[in-house]
Parts: C-alpha cells; sequence; structure tokens
C-alpha cells in the first residue's frame, strides 16, 4: 500500500512539475516564435519576389496573402504563404505569383519536418529551382525519374517522392484558392 | 579490472570499451536516419548530448526519490520535458539554428541512448558520475556519427562537410544515401570494431601464455 501512494504521489508531482516547466516555456516562447516568424515572412516576401519593392497584406478568407507592388507603385503579382501535409508533417512554403496567376516567379520553404538528408532536400536550391518562371495553368505537375518535357512540370527528388509531391499538391491547392478569388473578383 | 571505479574511466569508457554505437548498439535510429551527411551527424550528436547531460544529472539527482515500479515513466517525462524546452529555447532565441536542427530535435526523445543511460547508470551513481558518464557516450556518439556520416557523404557525393575530396567525375553511390547505405556500411562497421576487439583479445592472451610458459 505504502508503495502506491509513493508511486501515485511521485509520478503526479514529476508531472506537474513538468507541466509547469512547459507552460511557462510556451507562454514565453510562443510571442517571440511569432515575431521570428513574421520577420522571416517578410524577408521571404522579396525573395520570392525579387523585383517587388513593396508589399501589402490582403485580408481574403483567412489567407496569408500579400500583394507586391514595383517601384512605380505598380501591381506585381501577389504573395502566398500555404501549408499542408509533407511525408512527416506539415510543410509552410511561401510562393511568388504574377499579377494573372499563371507563372511562378519563385518558391521558397518556410518550415518544414522531412527526413533529414532526403526529403528535406525540397528546401535545396536544384529543386526550387524548377519552380522559377514555372506555368501554372492548368496546374503544376511532376514527372518522375525523367527531365520535364512540358513548362508546367517538375522532377521530384529521387528517394523524395513524396516530399516532392507534397510541394506541388500544396502549391496547386493554395493556388487554386487564389483564382477562384480573381474569378470572383475579390483579388 | 581496477580502473573500473576510476573517475576519468567514467568518461574514458563511452568513447569506446561501451560506446553507444558500436558496444552498446544504442540510438540505431537516429544514427541510421541522420547520418546522410557530416553536418547533419555532428547537429544531432551535439543536440543529443546536450539532453543526455541534463537528464542524467537531474535524474541522478532524484534517484533516490521514484518507486522502482515507475521509474522507466518519470525518466521519459523528464526527458521529453528536456527535448521540448530546448526545441522553444531555440525557436525562440535562435531562429537560424533552429532551421536546422529542427527535425532532429523530437527524434532525440526516441533516442534510447538517454533512456539506457538514465536507466543503467544515472539512476543508480551519483550526480557527478552520472554527468561524466553522459559527456562520455555523448562523445561517443558523436564520434561514431562522425566516421559512419563522412564515409556516407564521401561515397554518395565525393564531398564532406560540402567540401569537394573525391575528384569531381567520380562515380557517386546513390546507395550510400538511401536506408540500405546506412546498414552496409554500419554492419562493416561493427565488423571493424569486433575484429580490432577480438585481434587485441587474442593479443593479451598470447602474453599471459607467453609469460606463464617462461616462468
Amino acid at each position: 500500500m505504502k508503495t502506491i501512494i509513493q508511486m501515485v504521489v511521485v509520478l503526479t508531482v514529476i508531472s506537474i512539475i513538468s507541466a509547469i516547466a512547459l507552460s511557462e516555456i510556451s507562454s514565453w516562447a510562443n510571442p517571440k516564435i511569432a515575431q521570428n516568424r513574421a520577420k522571416e515572412t517578410e524577408k521571404a516576401i522579396f525573395r520570392v519576389q525579387p523585383k517587388a519593392k513593396s508589399y501589402k497584406k490582403i485580408n481574403q478568407s483567412g489567407l496569408e496573402l500579400f500583394q507586391v507592388f514595383d517601384e512605380n507603385n505598380k501591381p506585381l503579382g501577389y504573395v502566398l504563404t500555404y501549408e499542408g501535409n509533407g511525408f512527416q508533417g506539415k510543410i509552410r512554403l511561401i510562393v511568388g505569383l504574377n499579377d494573372s496567376l499563371n507563372v511562378i516567379s519563385r518558391v521558397e520553404i518556410l518550415e518544414q519536418v522531412e527526413t533529414p538528408g532526403l526529403g528535406n532536400k525540397i528546401t535545396e536550391e536544384p529543386f526550387l529551382k524548377q519552380f522559377e518562371n514555372l506555368l501554372t495553368i492548368p496546374e503544376i505537375e511532376w514527372v518522375k525519374g525523367s527531365k520535364p518535357t512540358k513548362p508546367n512540370q517538375i522532377q521530384t527528388i529521387t528517394a523524395a517522392t513524396i516530399s516532392s509531391k507534397s510541394v506541388v499538391q500544396i502549391l496547386n491547392e493554395g493556388i487554386s484558392k487564389l483564382k477562384d478569388l480573381k474569378q470572383k473578383g475579390l483579388l | 579490472m581496477a580502473k573500473v571505479n576510476k573517475l576519468s574511466y567514467e568518461f574514458l569508457k563511452g568513447l569506446w570499451d561501451q560506446n553507444p554505437i558500436l558496444k552498446q548498439i544504442l540510438g540505431m535510429c537516429p544514427t541510421l536516419a541522420v547520418t546522410v551527411s557530416v553536418i547533419n551527424g555532428i547537429a544531432m550528436a551535439l543536440a543529443t548530448t546536450f539532453v543526455l547531460v541534463f537528464s542524467s544529472f537531474l535524474i541522478s539527482i532524484i534517484r533516490k526519490l521514484i518507486p522502482n515500479q515507475v521509474r522507466i515513466a518519470s525518466f521519459i517525462v523528464v526527458i521529453a520535458t528536456f527535448v521540448t524546452v530546448v526545441d522553444y529555447v531555440m525557436r525562440a532565441l535562435f531562429p537560424e539554428m533552429s532551421k536546422l536542427l529542427g527535425p532532429f530535435i523530437p527524434l532525440i526523445v526516441v533516442n534510447c541512448i538517454i533512456l539506457g543511460r538514465a536507466e543503467g547508470f544515472a539512476s543508480k551513481n551519483n550526480p557527478f558520475r552520472s554527468l561524466l558518464d553522459a559527456l562520455g557516450m555523448g562523445t561517443g556518439f558523436l564520434i561514431s556519427l562522425l566516421v559512419l556520416s563522412s564515409i556516407r557523404e564521401l561515397l554518395s557525393s565525393g564531398t564532406i562537410l560540402g567540401f569537394q575530396i573525391l575528384p569531381k567525375g567520380t562515380p557517386q553511390l546513390l546507395v550510400m544515401i538511401l536506408p540500405a547505405g546506412a546498414f552496409i556500411t554500419l554492419g562493416l562497421l561493427f565488423g571493424a570494431a569486433n575484429l580490432y576487439t577480438l585481434v587485441r583479445e587474442r593479443k593479451e592472451k598470447e602474453v599471459i601464455i607467453t609469460k606463464y610458459i617462461n616462468t
């Protein structure tokens, strides 16, 4: 009986201490993490739209969407951050598009937890370079094991097909939402 | 084995005699998964060592309070808490480093070196010895991952830490970057380590026998 009580007490105390520590840490760290994230997004906007000089946030159906302008304040296109499922967890990416939403200027991966050494190659230049000037009509397609033949195709990474496909899927989903908004005249 | 109780041995045993990878065959999952490049190996080993040192130390302090029946559950809670704290602090203060190490951090919870040392050592020894043991095991883990990842990165892309070592145009073995390459390399490393131990033991025996014959 004595050991049973001791077991319960010790485990409860350890869990309570752990819970207090974690909630304290999380309430201290979360605002800082959000700040880092916002800063990083701002930097990324100008990386995926290299010609842009300024941007404006667009509040539309819960999307993290920005319209970017060149030095004469002429609209250049849009930047969208969007997330979806990868191979092991969420992939969050940022994409720059032209004004009519049919050409990608550049894509970057903001957050991912893909397999180190295999799936996380989606963050590297050889893969991302393929998206520059890629057509999004009718939508982005992927090919496996051979060079792309059409202007709307990219090649998946060897041994990381699922991660590569996920990026394409997330892009297609986000872009199709934008196209819907554009059709309804909301953009 | 007089050296067993020496303090310095608590640190040194992790490097070879009880190397977590080569001798105890612990922590295989992260070992096989992350050793595709040297930088990944180093990052994983450093993050693991950090958690290992702190959790071993803390568990050793509270070891007498924990009833035997719930020790594993308690250790896991302590370890998981440390891993989460490390993850949050890094994301808040060092976002750049966190981006590099991000995917490895959650892997540390399931690294059995940490639970293994908590159960096998820290729960039976004083905090100072546990600290030395954890540092030694962490260093041993780092050395093994360095060897393994160097071989794999060299054969798969001809580089070490991103620097070109093999002349350009050397055929690259894609298999080394895949799980199969990890298993093959690790198996050969185990073989080499065992062969070395065997040869050394045989030599020691011969020395004893010749001494005996001579007398």
